[in-house]
């Protein structure tokens, strides 16, 4: 395949960037957008250019460092990671546009490259139970019904790569933070910290630059793990019932 | 030097609780005047770094990832054993220890196995408490499975995705005490220099990947849990920036490193289509529960894997081990097909790869419960061969997958270097020559939330709290030649990239030391790495400065590492005149072609002691007792 690639590059968080024309050719349908990225680099670096930079690591869909926004979306068209998009999903001759995720929330590191540490900030928030190491019950003390194990689960397989964030026009987190809310409002051991989790998260959220929900649905469209919009009206509903209740004004 | 391996005295059963017993506490208002490092946020890194902040000790933790969640234990789909015996099906403390002992092909110490398995039931304690969701049964207990060979269903899982969801919980635990103020998490950021002083290691060095500040922070201990080296192969199921650096660096200021040729191959993965490969993708070996692995009876058979009809194929594991069948440990299902396709017989376009066929298992118990139990993988194969698994058979191939070998520990898990401890695959210590399936996660906790919080106090409550500072000479120093490395690295502007070197270092080690080893073979390698090396110090390009996010000077600085690295595990893999386990030396066989052990003069650890990179490294051995198990040769027959 012969491709043309046009590539944001900034020198770095407080550079101006550009978008910059690249010509590729001799890609396999079989390698992956990552792979094909790698050619590239090589090309580059043997022209004395700089390469490239993206974040990728386990290039197999599940540590969610990679991302791109690839012809305007979130890992291009398919829903899943960038790492597990193939070259067969474009034709010979494609022009293909590749841009960082866009979110004030996520400044740009270098190229492609962009900090999603506020994220974490959130999940430092709240984002856990209280359970000391070694103060465990037995951990088939508290049944937990296969459904709502279930359930916690599809929440909890979402892998903080930023999709939802860039996918949506107010660049909102709430299905990330829906999805960390729900899996523990779920689970008994969960419970304790109910209330307090969802108002600490949310105020994160909030503190961190991310706008608000309006229900257009794109993030759990372009989620590669399809986290599913009910964790957003879930942490709604949890939000909404701490406030109520809230001892904090 | 004499390696002590401090394995306390008394019964295999009671030497764990004795030791805890035996080892000094630190006083709670004493511990808030400890530092403690660590290195690495996965499991082992993540679990050890929130268990003792819960302590009270103040934790420095390091990752060279943006986030701790990224790490690669992330990756691993298939489960964690835990001898619960919740299936009420013969499992004990005893069994996951004799089950471990015996796939590690006798190479592991006792004491840590059975500590291993002892603690086990802990973690999953300890993870249900934290809200993993782990597999379960409609009546709301925890549903299991049987995995990698063991005959009884010991492993607990979350679908394919166990690692993702302790990885999760690991990190949940260390972001609550992140909030509490008492782990300071330093985000991409990748030590460079273990920096010792008298004796004792007392800090790192650091790059700041985002900045390229160089970068040094004290402590009174440093923890290791950096992972393996697979990636020395270049080609492997690692992520892509798994490295060695942290602990060659410890290496080469005085920690020994163990059974480097230990590395494992796993055997089911998704075959290399083409040389611009980056990866190789696991499929998770639970798939062997349902799929059976053929190929054709005759290597000139062209019919599509659907079109030969039963006669014509060979299950060639089922033929050859009628009890495990499919089931078979790791290493030998690896070297198998491995055989299979030297001997022409292998299927798909590059003829490296054999049959993994679930067509028996669909028309059994339907596609829907297929699905139900391996849609994931089902999906990440399609997605990536673009063929469908469910109408015709997967092909799989060996891959390099994780590594036994590593830094060499006591029983406290410390290194010979005093305050350098080592966690999780990091180190060597408990899967010998062979890991099972659904142990590295076990061993990756374990190490962190339950055997580190004890070991660790005794160490610092032995040197005091008295504060370290980056201001000694040593400190300085270290980062004087981490500097000098990084401008000699910008200065070479050669002709190669890393990449390229880095391609050909791994294609040497898979084709030379990889799944068989020769006298020979390994005697060429060690000439064609000390080539590679060369051209690596003297043909090198490195585009770009210091003073910013550079990934090309990342991967060099770790892959002169895995050049040194590459050279110790050819030398360890000569040493050792016998097969066992992953360690496959092809003058070492049994007549039917199984691994030959040699117990009388191999039952040892190989430490090496690193001399300055001019010559070779010294062996020293730490010989290997067995009291509690009979030594036999592993039949799965």
């Amino acid at each position: 395949m012969n491709l043309t690639l046009k590539i944001w590059r900034q020198a770095n968080a407080i550079a101006k960037g550009e978008m910059k024309t690249y010509k590729l050719s001799g890609i396999n349908d079989h390698m992956s957008f990552l792979e094909m990225l790698d050619v590239l680099n090589e090309d580059l670096q043997k022209k004395s250019e700089d390469p490239v930079v993206f974040d990728h690591d386990c290039r197999e869909g599940i540590c969610g460092s990679c991302s791109l926004v690839i012809n305007g979306r979130p890992h291009g068209p398919l829903q899943t990671t960038t790492c597990q998009l193939h070259m067969r999903s474009f034709n010979d001759g494609d022009t293909i546009h590749i841009e960082p995720w866009r979110a004030k929330a996520f400044p740009v590191i270098k190229d492609l490259m962009v900090d999603r540490t506020a994220f974490d900030r959130i999940q430092h928030a709240g984002g856990y139970v209280s359970v000391n190491t070694g103060s465990a019950l037995d951990a088939n003390n508290i049944p937990i019904g296969k459904e709502i194990a279930d359930e916690a689960f599809n929440s909890a397989t979402c892998i903080g790569c930023g999709a939802c964030v860039a996918a949506c026009k107010n660049a909102s987190a709430m299905l990330f933070v829906g999805a960390k809310i729900s899996q523990l409002a779920m689970l008994p051991q969960g419970q304790a910290e109910r209330k307090k989790r969802a108002e600490a998260m949310v105020a994160q959220m909030d503190a961190e630059g991310f706008g608000a929900c309006t229900n257009t649905g794109a993030c759990s469209a372009e989620c590669p793990k399809e986290i599913s919009m009910a964790n957003i009206a879930m942490m709604n509903r949890e939000y909404l019932g701490a406030k109520l209740t809230s001892e904090a004004v | 030097m004499i390696l002590d391996s401090k394995i306390p005295a008394g019964p295999l059963s009671e030497k764990w609780s004795n030791h805890k017993f035996n080892l000094k506490l630190v006083n709670p208002s004493n511990k808030r005047k400890y530092e403690i490092i660590v290195v690495g946020t996965g499991l082992a890194g993540a679990s050890a770094a929130a268990s003792l902040a819960e302590l009270g000790y103040n934790v420095k933790a390091f990752t060279f990832h943006d986030s701790p969640r990224r790490a690669h234990s992330i990756a691993a789909q298939g489960g964690i054993n835990a001898a619960k015996n919740y299936q009420n099906d013969g499992d004990s403390v005893h069994r996951l220890f004799y089950d471990t002992i015996k796939g590690g092909d006798y190479r592991a110490r006792e004491a840590n196995v059975y500590r291993l398995a002892q603690v086990s039931v802990d973690i999953i304690d300890q993870c249900v408490a934290q809200g993993v969701p782990f597999a379960r049964e409609y009546g709301g207990l925890l549903a299991n499975r049987s995995f990698g060979g063991a005959q009884v269903s010991r492993t607990f899982y979350a679908r394919g995705q166990t690692g993702q969801q302790l990885l999760l919980g690991a990190y949940s635990a260390m972001n609550r005490q992140i909030a509490a103020g008492k782990v300071k998490l330093f985000n991409r950021s990748e030590m460079l220099d273990l920096v010792v002083i008298d004796g004792q290691a007392k800090g790192i060095v650091t790059r700041n990947l985002v900045t390229g500040a160089i970068e040094s922070h004290a402590a009174h201990a440093v923890l290791l849990c950096t992972g393996g080296y697979g990636n020395v192969f270049y080609l492997s199921t690692n992520a892509m920036n798994c490295n060695v650096t942290a602990a060659w660096r410890a290496h080469k200021r005085g920690a020994m490193f163990a059974n480097p040729c230990f590395t494992q191959i796993h055997p089911t993965c998704i075959p290399v289509s083409g040389d611009y490969q980056s990866k190789l993708t696991l499929m998770s070996e639970s798939l062997r529960n349902d799929g059976r692995v053929w190929v054709p009876k005759s290597a000139e058979d062209k019919r599509k894997p659907t079109e030969i009809p039963e006669g014509d194929r060979d299950y060639f594991l089922e033929r050859k081990y009628p009890s495990f069948g499919n089931l078979v440990p790791r290493d030998v299902a690896s070297r198998n097909a491995k055989q299979a396709c030297d001997d022409g017989l292998g299927v798909g376009v590059t003829k490296l790869a054999v049959y993994l066929d679930f067509a028996d298992a669909i028309k059994r118990d339907t596609e829907a419960l297929v699905r139900a139990k391996y849609g994931n993988l089902f999906d990440m194969y399609a997605q990536i061969t673009g063929e469908n698994p469910y109408q015709t058979p997967m092909r799989i191939y060996p891959a390099v997958h994780y590594t036994m070998g590593g830094l060499w520990v006591d029983y406290n898990l410390m290194t010979n270097i005093p305050g350098c401890y080592a966690l999780g695959e990091a180190n060597f210590s408990d899967h010998g020559a062979n890991r099972l399936g659904a142990s590295a996660l076990m061993q990756g906790l374990a190490d962190g939330y339950f055997v580190i919080p004890y070991t660790v106090g005794d160490y610092l409550a032995g040197i005091g709290p008295e504060q370290v500072t980056t201001d000694r000479p040593e400190f300085k120093e270290a980062i004087a030649q981490v500097q000098a490395k990084i401008d000699k690295l910008l200065s070479m502007k050669g002709a190669k990239t890393v990449d390229e070197l880095h391609r050909q270092l791994g294609l040497t080690i898979w084709d030379y030391c990889g799944m068989s080893r020769s006298t020979e073979g390994l005697k060429k390698a060690k000439g064609i790495v000390e080539d590679i090396k060369k051209e690596f110090e003297t043909n090198l390009m490195v585009l770009g400065s210091n003073e910013e996010m550079n990934q090309s000077l990342e991967k060099a600085l770790r892959l002169a590492d895995f050049l040194e690295l590459g050279a110790l595990m050819i030398q360890d893999a000569l040493d050792r005149n016998e097969s066992c386990g992953g360690h496959f030396r092809e003058e070492f066989q049994t007549p039917d072609g199984e691994a030959l052990r040699d117990d009388e003069n191999y039952a040892y650890v190989a430490a090496w002691e690193y001399q300055g990179g001019h010559q070779d490294e010294v062996l020293h051995k730490e010989p290997l007792k067995f009291e509690n198990v009979k030594l036999t040769q592993r039949s799965y027959k």
